[in-house]
C-alpha cells in the first residue's frame, strides 16, 4: 500500500512513430526496474505483430519505483499507448486511468494530427500535460520551432517542455522528476467502498482472463469477493499484482494504485471495459461513468482460402475475439466464397492486424473482401437497416433513400503538398470545414465520406505527401446521399464477394477502374474474358481479357523430369489458391486489390 | 508395370559440363575452365558406366547422347575410350543413336572426323542463328560463316546431322525471322531444333529482365505468331512438327530425345545429369551432383548420385503426360491409366476438348496446335492430384 502522495500515473501520448515506446523503455530502465540484461528496445511492445511492425497496437501498464530528489521514492504507474488513429481508443480509455500526460512531440518533426488529437483527449480528461520534445539527438531536431507550434497551434504553454533523446537517455531523469513535481497525485479514500475502474482485459492461456484495473477509493484484496456492477458478475480475486512489466503478486492495492487481478473469469467478453468494481457487499452505490464504447467502422468478409478451414477459422477468430472487444464477426456465406465470417474493426490497420494474426497464428490462408462501411438503409415502409454488406443490400423498389457515415478529418501537411491533399479530398467527395496554418504547415479539416476513406485514402495520402502528411479522423454522423449498389460481373457471372456501394457520380470512374485492375489480377485463361461493372443490370464499364497466347516451355530438359513436373504441379496448386467463378479463376487477393485507386 | 520402360525404350545420356564461355542466356549446367584434366574425367565417367551397368543388366541400349556444356570440347579418345566401355557393358540396339552436341567453331569442326571415328553417328549443333549480331547479342563464340563452315564438315563426318537455332530474339520480327528460317531450311538436312528464347533466372540475361534493360524482346502475341508461322514454313519443307520445338522428315526424329518423351528408362552420368532408371520393377528418379569438382570426387569416393528416390504411380503419370504431350503423337491414355493406376478426369478432358486445346482419339491423347500454344495451362489442368 502507497500513500496517494507518493503515487504519480501518467500516459505517454503522442503522435505514430514518436518515440512513446521508447520514452517508456528508458524511464523502465533508468530505475532499474528490469535487469540490464533483460533490456530490448521497445520492451512493452509483445505482440508478434507490434514487433514485426515496430508500432504499439495495444496500450501497456507498467509500475515503476522511482526514488526523487526529495528523498522520497515514489510509485509511478505508466500507461503506453498506441500512436495510430485506429486504436485511438486505447489511449482515450487509458487517460480515464491517470491523473497526467506526458505528450512526447517527435521534434524533427513537429506537431501532427494525432498529436492534436491526443492533446485535445488529455485535455477533456483534464489531465496534466507535461510536453517532451524528443529525439534531440538527431541533427533535424528543431525544439524552439516545436515549442512555438505547440503553443500556436495547440495553446498550451511549452515553455517548461523537456528536451529529451528517448534513444541516448538524454534528459530523461528531468522526465522522472517532472513526473514527481508537476504531475498530481491521485485522489481517493481508504476508507470508502471499494470503487475500481475495469481498464482493460485480456485472455491469458494460463491465468485465463486478467483485469486491469485502477482503484479509484477503498482498497481491494486477494480472496475479496467482487462484484461488476453494469454486468453484475460476481467473483472471489484469486490473484492480485503489478506490472513491471512482468506481473508480480501484491496482497492488496489501494487508492491510486494501478494492477491486476484474476478471478476464474471464463471468458473476455463477461468483463466490460469502463465498469466499476466493487465489492458484492457493501460496496459503492454510485458507478463511475465508463467509457464511451468504441464501435467497428469497418467490415469486410473474412473466408477461409480452402473452404475445409472454416471450423479452424471459426476457432480462430472466436479466440482473438477474446481479447479484443472492438472486433466483432457474425457468420457470413456467399455465393462465391462459400462460408465465412463478417468482421468488424476500428479501422483498416485494425483489420490488417486481425487478418495476418489469422493467417500466422491459426495459419489460415484467407480472402479478405472488400471493406465497407456501415450504411443506414431507410425502407419505405420507415424500417431502418443496418446495412454492414453490399451484397444485402435490399431490392431497389423497396428502398426510399441511404444515408452513409461521414467523418471530421484533420489533416496536417506541408504547404508544398498542401494542393495534392486538397485535391484528394474533394476528388473523395469532401468538404472543406477549415483551413488554418502554422508556420510552414496547413491544418486542413474536411467533412469526407467514411467510405471514401476506409480503403486506401491513408496511403493515397502518404504517397502525394512522400509521408509528410499526417491524418487523423472522428465518425460525425449519417447523412443521406446518392449511393448505389455496383456489382461486377467475370465472364458474365455476378461475383458477390466484389460488389461495393458506390457514390452514383463516382460509380462510372470506379467501375471503369475496378474492371482494368481485374484484369491485370486475373492471370489470363485459355479463353477471353469479359470482365463488367454494371448498377442494377446497367453495364457501366467493360474490359476484356484476352485469351493466354502462349505458355509453353520451348527448351526440353534433358530428363530433368523432376523440376519440370514441381513447375507444374506448382502451377496448378497455384490454381487451388484462387476462386472458382463458373469457368474462370480468380486469385484471392484480387478481391481486395481490386479496390485500391490510383487515382 | 514392372516392364513399363520397355514402352519407351533405354538410352544413356552423358553430360559434359565445361564450355569456352557462358552464353547470357543458358542456364544448363555449364562451367568455364582453364584447364580440365581429360583421364581424370574418363576414369570417372567409365566408373560411372560401370556402376550403372550393374543395376541396368539385360537391356538393350537405343541411344547415347553426349550432352552439354561443351562436348564437342571432349577429347576424341575420351569419347572413344567412353564408347568402347558402353559397347561391353549394354547390348546396343540395331540402329543405336550416337549423338554428340557440338560448337560451331573451327577448332571444334576440326575434331569431328575423329568424332566419326570414335563411333558417333549423329551430330546437334548449337548454331543459335544466322545473323552475325545475334550471335553476338547471345555471346556465341562463333560467327555465321563459321557456323555455315561447321556444319557442311559434320554433314561429311556424320550420317546424321541437325542443329538448334534460337528465335524470339531480342529486336526480331516476324517477317525477319520468317526469312532467317527459310535459309535455315535450305541449309538443313532432315533434322531441326527451333527454341524459342527463354529468359532464365539466374542467367544474365535474367539478370538483366528483372532489372528491365533487356529490351526488345517479343510481346506474346509476336512470339505466339512466330511459333505458328515456324510450324508453317517448316511444312512447306517437308519438315514436321513431331515435338514443341522440334523439326524433322519423318524418320529423322531424334531417337534419343524420344526415349524422354515417351517416357523410357534412362541412365544420366555425369555432373547434373538426371535418370530415370527401373530397379526391381521399380521406377527411380536419379540425380547427381552439379558442381564438376563435386562430381568428381564423389565419382571417386563411390558415387556421382546424390538421390536415387522411388516415384510414385501419380507422379510418374504426370511424367508421362507432361512429356508426352510435347509429342505430336501425344500420349496413350491406356498406357497412361496403367502407370498411374488411374485415369484423367473426363469432365477436365471434356472442357479443354470443347475449347479445341485437345483432341481424343482413343487411346490417344494430344494437344492441338492451339494447345501446344499454352501447353503448361493445358498440363496444369491434367495433372493427377
Ligand atoms: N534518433 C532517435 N530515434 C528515436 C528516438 N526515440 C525513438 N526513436 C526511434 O523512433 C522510432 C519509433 O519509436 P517508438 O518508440 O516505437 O515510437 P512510438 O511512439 O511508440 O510508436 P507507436 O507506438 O507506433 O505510435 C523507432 O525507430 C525508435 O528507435 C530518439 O530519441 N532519437
Ligand atoms: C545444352 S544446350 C547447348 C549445346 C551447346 N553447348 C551449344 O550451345 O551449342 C542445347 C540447346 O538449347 C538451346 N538453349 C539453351 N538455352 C536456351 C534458352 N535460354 N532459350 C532457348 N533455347 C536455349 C540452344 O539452342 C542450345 O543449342
Ligand atoms: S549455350 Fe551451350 S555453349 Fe553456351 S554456355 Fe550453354 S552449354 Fe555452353
Ligand atoms: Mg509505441
Amino acid at each position: 500500500m502507497t500513500e496517494l502522495s507518493n503515487i504519480r500515473n501518467f500516459s505517454i501520448v503522442a503522435h505514430i512513430d514518436h518515440g512513446k515506446s521508447t520514452l517508456a523503455d528508458r524511464l523502465i530502465q533508468m530505475t532499474g526496474t528490469v535487469a540490464e540484461r533483460d533490456m530490448k528496445a521497445q520492451l512493452l511492445d509483445s505482440m508478434d505483430i507490434e514487433r514485426e511492425r515496430g508500432i504499439t497496437i495495444k496500450a501497456n501498464t507498467v509500475r515503476i519505483d522511482y526514488p526523487a530528489k526529495d528523498g522520497q521514492t515514489y510509485v509511478l504507474n505508466l500507461i503506453d499507448t498506441p500512436g495510430h488513429v485506429d486504436f485511438s481508443y486505447e489511449v482515450s480509455r487509458s487517460m480515464q486511468a491517470v491523473e497526467g500526460s506526458l505528450l512526447v512531440v517527435d521534434s524533427t518533426q513537429g506537431v501532427e494530427a494525432q498529436t492534436l488529437a491526443n492533446v485535445y483527449q488529455a485535455i477533456d480528461a483534464n489531465h496534466e500535460i507535461v510536453p517532451v520534445l524528443n529525439k534531440v539527438d538527431l541533427p533535424a531536431s528543431d525544439c524552439a520551432r516545436v515549442a512555438e507550434q505547440i503553443e500556436d497551434v495547440i495553446g498550451i504553454d511549452a515553455s517548461n517542455s523537456i528536451h529529451i533523446s528517448a534513444k541516448t537517455g538524454v534528459g530523461i531523469p528531468d522526465v522522472l522528476e517532472a513526473i514527481v513535481t508537476r504531475l498530481p497525485a491521485p485522489k481517493g479514500d481508504r476508507n470508502a467502498p471499494l470503487k475500481a475502474m475495469l481498464v482493460d482485459s485480456y485472455y491469458d492461456a494460463y491465468l485465463g482472463v486478467v483485469v486491469i484495473i485502477r482503484v479509484i477509493d477503498g482498497v481491494i484484496k486477494k480472496g475479496d469477493r467482487i462484484k461488476m456492477m453494469k454486468t453484475g458478475g460476481q467473483y472471489p480475486v484469486e490473484k492480485l499484482g503489478v506490472f513491471r512489466p512482468q506481473m508480480q503478486d501484491i496482497a492488496e492495492l489501494g487508492p491510486g494504485e494501478i494492477g491486476f487481478l484474476t478471478a476464474s473469469i471464463k471468458q473476455v467478453r463477461d468483463t466490460r471495459v469502463g465498469d466499476t468494481i466493487t465489492t458484492e457487499k457493501k460496496g459503492c452505490e454510485v458507478p463511475l461513468p465508463g467509457f464511451k464504447p468504441s464501435i467497428p467502422v469497418v467490415f469486410c468478409g473474412l473466408f477461409p482460402v480452402d473452404s475445409a478451414e472454416f471450423d479452424d477459422l471459426r476457432n480462430a477468430i472466436e479466440k482473438l475475439a477474446l481479447n479484443d472487444a472492438s472486433f466483432s464477426y457474425e457468420m457470413e456465406s456467399s455465393a462465391a466464397l462459400g462460408f465465412g465470417f463478417r468482421c468488424g474493426f476500428l479501422g483498416l490497420l485494425h483489420l490488417e492486424v486481425i487478418r495476418d494474426r489469422i493467417e500466422r497464428e491459426y495459419n489460415i490462408d484467407l480472402i479478405t473482401t472488400a471493406p465497407s462501411v456501415v450504411y443506414h438503409v431507410f425502407m419505405k415502409d420507415g424500417e431502418m437497416i443496418e446495412l454492414h454488406n453490399p451484397a444485402d443490400m435490399p431490392d431497389l423498389s423497396k428502398v426510399d433513400h441511404l444515408e452513409e457515415p461521414r467523418i471530421k478529418a484533420t489533416i496536417m501537411v506541408p504547404d508544398e503538398y498542401l494542393g495534392d491533399v486538397l485535391k484528394l479530398c474533394q476528388d473523395r467527395r469532401g468538404v472543406q470545414l477549415d483551413l488554418t496554418y502554422a508556420g510552414a504547415r496547413a491544418m486542413a479539416v474536411y467533412d469526407l465520406p467514411l467510405n471514401e476513406v476506409v480503403f486506401d485514402f491513408y496511403d493515397r495520402l502518404k504517397s502525394v505527401t512522400k509521408g509528410y502528411a499526417s491524418f487523423d479522423y472522428q465518425m460525425s454522423g449519417y447523412q443521406e446521399d446518392q449511393l448505389v449498389k455496383m456489382q461486377i460481373l467475370v465472364n458474365d457471372e455476378p461475383v458477390d464477394a466484389l460488389s461495393i456501394m458506390v457514390h452514383r457520380t463516382r460509380a462510372e470512374t470506379r467501375g471503369r477502374a475496378m474492371c482494368e485492375k481485374l484484369k491485370e489480377l486475373i492471370p489470363r485463361h485459355m479463353f477471353k474474358i469479359p470482365i463488367q461493372a454494371a448498377i442494377g443490370g446497367k453495364v457501366i464499364a467493360r474490359e476484356t481479357l484476352a485469351a493466354l497466347r502462349k505458355d509453353v516451355t520451348a527448351k526440353c530438359y534433358g530428363g530433368d523430369a523432376t523440376r519440370k513436373r514441381k513447375l507444374l504441379e506448382k502451377q496448378k496448386a497455384g490454381k487451388k489458391k484462387m476462386r472458382q467463378f463458373g469457368r474462370v479463376e480468380i486469385p484471392q487477393e484480387a478481391f481486395i486489390n481490386a479496390l485500391k485507386m490510383d487515382d | 508395370m514392372a516392364e513399363d520402360w520397355r514402352n519407351g525404350g533405354f538410352g544413356l545420356y552423358i553430360h559434359w559440363p565445361f564450355c569456352m564461355a557462358k552464353c547470357p542466356y543458358c542456364d544448363f549446367n555449364s562451367h568455364v575452365s582453364r584447364s580440365i584434366d581429360q583421364k581424370a574425367w574418363l576414369d570417372a565417367y567409365l566408373k560411372e558406366l560401370d556402376r550403372n551397368a550393374a543395376r541396368t543388366p539385360d537391356r538393350v541400349l537405343k541411344s547415347v547422347f553426349f550432352g552439354g556444356g561443351t562436348p564437342s570440347l571432349m577429347e576424341p579418345e575420351t569419347v572413344a575410350a567412353i564408347l568402347n566401355r558402353v559397347g561391353q557393358l549394354w547390348t546396343p540396339a540395331n540402329d543405336q543413336e550416337i549423338t554428340l552436341e557440338a560448337n560451331p567453331t573451327s577448332v571444334e569442326a576440326g575434331r569431328f572426323q575423329a568424332y566419326a571415328e570414335a563411333g558417333v553417328n549423329r551430330v546437334s549443333m548449337g548454331l543459335q542463328s544466322l545473323r552475325d549480331d545475334d550471335l553476338r547479342r547471345l555471346g556465341r563464340m562463333h560467327t555465321v560463316a563459321e557456323g555455315r563452315r561447321a556444319f557442311e564438315i559434320a554433314k561429311d563426318c556424320f550420317g546424321r546431322v541437325s542443329f538448334d537455332l534460337i528465335y524470339a530474339r531480342q529486336d526480331q520480327t516476324v517477317p525477319e525471322w520468317k526469312a532467317e528460317l527459310r535459309e535455315a531450311l535450305a541449309l538443313a538436312a532432315d533434322h531441326l531444333s527451333l527454341y524459342q528464347l527463354t529468359i532464365e533466372a539466374g542467367t544474365a540475361f535474367g539478370d538483366r529482365y528483372e532489372r528491365g534493360t533487356l529490351r526488345g524482346l517479343p510481346e506474346d502475341d509476336d512470339a505466339a505468331e512466330m511459333y505458328e508461322v515456324t510450324q508453317e514454313i517448316c511444312a512447306e519443307f517437308g519438315m514436321y512438327d513431331y515435338e514443341v520445338s522440334n523439326y524433322a522428315k519423318p524418320g529423322a526424329e531424334s531417337r534419343h530425345n524420344q526415349i524422354y518423351w515417351h517416357y523410357g528408362d534412362y541412365v544420366g552420368i555425369g555432373p547434373g545429369a538426371h535418370g530415370r532408371v527401373t530397379m526391381n520393377g521399380i521406377r527411380h528418379a536419379t540425380d547427381t551432383w552439379k558442381q564438376p569438382q563435386k562430381w568428381l570426387d564423389a565419382v571417386a569416393a563411390g558415387t556421382g548420385e546424390n538421390l536415387v528416390e522411388a516415384v510414385s504411380p501419380t507422379e510418374q503419370a504426370n511424367e508421362y503426360l507432361m512429356m508426352g504431350l510435347r509429342l505430336t503423337e501425344g500420349i496413350d491414355l491406356e498406357r497412361f491409366n496403367q502407370i498411374g493406376g488411374r485415369a484423367l478426369n473426363p469432365r477436365t478432358l471434356k472442357e479443354l476438348q470443347d475449347m479445341g486445346m485437345i483432341e481424343l482419339e482413343s487411346p490417344y491423347l494430344k494437344a492441338t496446335r492451339a494447345g501446344r500454344l499454352v501447353l503448361n495451362a493445358v498440363i496444369a489442368e491434367l495433372l493427377l492430384d
